[in-house]
């Protein structure tokens, strides 16, 4: 069998073609500098926006995110972060199709509740649908319900995004049973998105068979941003090389030392 | 006239205003952003065939960091 390294192990969301499985999110950065550093310390080549109102007040030579992170280098996957409806997110995402020149490819999140953060599934589907006939590919972010993972894809979202735990709480993965199923029934990518705390959140994450992740606060609220870029990226690596090597079954004890028994020294 | 902007509220001496005069006059020409008028995006193909006229509510927007 080849070696990883050796063969093409692209991510393919929706026909398009991505060398990494890590997506970032670029909110939370004291500058844009430190935000493109990070960037190129992981990288990733889907990176996440949000969608405001612009600053009236600025001048006319204040920088912007999209020139620190040119489009002929990333794929921006514009966000609809702070909308609670439907409503709210497909305008969201049609000013975003505007501003990114016809850009379609989309992350639909419809937050249920400004504490938690937690999704709410039903607004989620309810804009899928919609964005979905107009045109949209829609990677969807949504809980880790098996069964809302399916109605999800069955409208035609490209990928799946369920939560590893809530938004900004770094617990890791709180449920692999429930991300395994998904994963078994699905046929469009899964990324785990929401939840990751530190590098080996990533790695069981891909260990468990997610085609990526996305991460923002992970990266962001570390003590070195760039430093835990570069581990995010190695988990990222690591935990996709273990999915696909195939690991041992786990036993209670084996009776088998990995030295030979034979020719022992009496 | 007097036109919303992004929630705020700006006046204009002309009673009508191209969405192109509007972009120079807020400092945003050659910056990236979409406008919304009343609800309705304003394609950027016709920024200099339509007016924003008295009371009507616009939207400016970005894209900013985000996760």
């Amino acid at each position: 069998m080849d070696k990883i390294l050796d063969t093409n192990d692209d991510l393919i969301i929706a026909g398009r073609s991505f060398t990494s499985r890590l997506l970032i999110g670029t909110g939370k950065y004291n500058s844009f500098k430190e935000t493109r550093s990070v960037i190129d310390e992981s990288q990733s080549k889907i990176v996440t926006v949000a969608i405001r109102r612009v600053n009236l007040g600025q001048t006319p030579d204040e920088p912007s995110l999209l020139e620190f992170l040119p489009a002929d280098e990333f794929t921006y996957l514009p966000n609809t972060a702070g909308c609670y409806s439907s409503t709210e997110a497909i305008r969201t995402l049609r000013l975003a199709r505007e501003l990114l020149d016809g850009h379609n490819l989309v992350k639909l999140e419809v937050l249920g509740d400004p504490e938690t953060l937690y999704p709410n599934v039903v607004e989620t589907i309810n804009a899928a649908k919609i964005l979905i006939k107009d045109g949209f590919d829609v990677m969807v972010y949504t809980s880790d319900d098996p069964i809302i993972a399916k109605q999800l894809e069955d409208i035609g979202c490209c990928a799946i995004m369920p939560l590893a735990s809530l938004i900004g709480s770094g617990m890791g993965i709180l449920n692999p049973w429930n991300l395994e199923i998904i994963i078994d029934k699905a046929n469009v990518p899964v990324i785990v998105d929401a939840g990751v705390g530190t590098a080996s959140d990533a790695t069981i994450a891909m260990e468990l068979g997610c085609d990526g992740v996305l991460m923002n606060t992970a990266i962001a609220l570390a003590d070195n941003p760039i430093l835990m870029a570069s581990a995010m990226r190695k988990a990222v690596e690591s935990g996709r090389e273990a999915f696909l090597a195939g690991r041992m079954d786990k036993k209670l004890y084996s009776a088998s030392p990995s030295s030979p028994i034979k020719g022992l020294i009496k | 006239m007097k036109v919303h902007i992004n929630g705020s509220i700006k006046e204009f001496k002309a009673k009508k205003i191209k969405p192109e005069e509007l972009i120079i006059q807020l400092n945003l020409k050659g910056k990236r952003f979409a406008i919304e008028r009343n609800g309705e995006i304003i394609s950027k193909n016709s920024f200099d065939e339509i007016y924003i006229n008295d009371g009507d509510k616009i939207e400016i927007i970005g894209a900013v960091g985000g996760g």
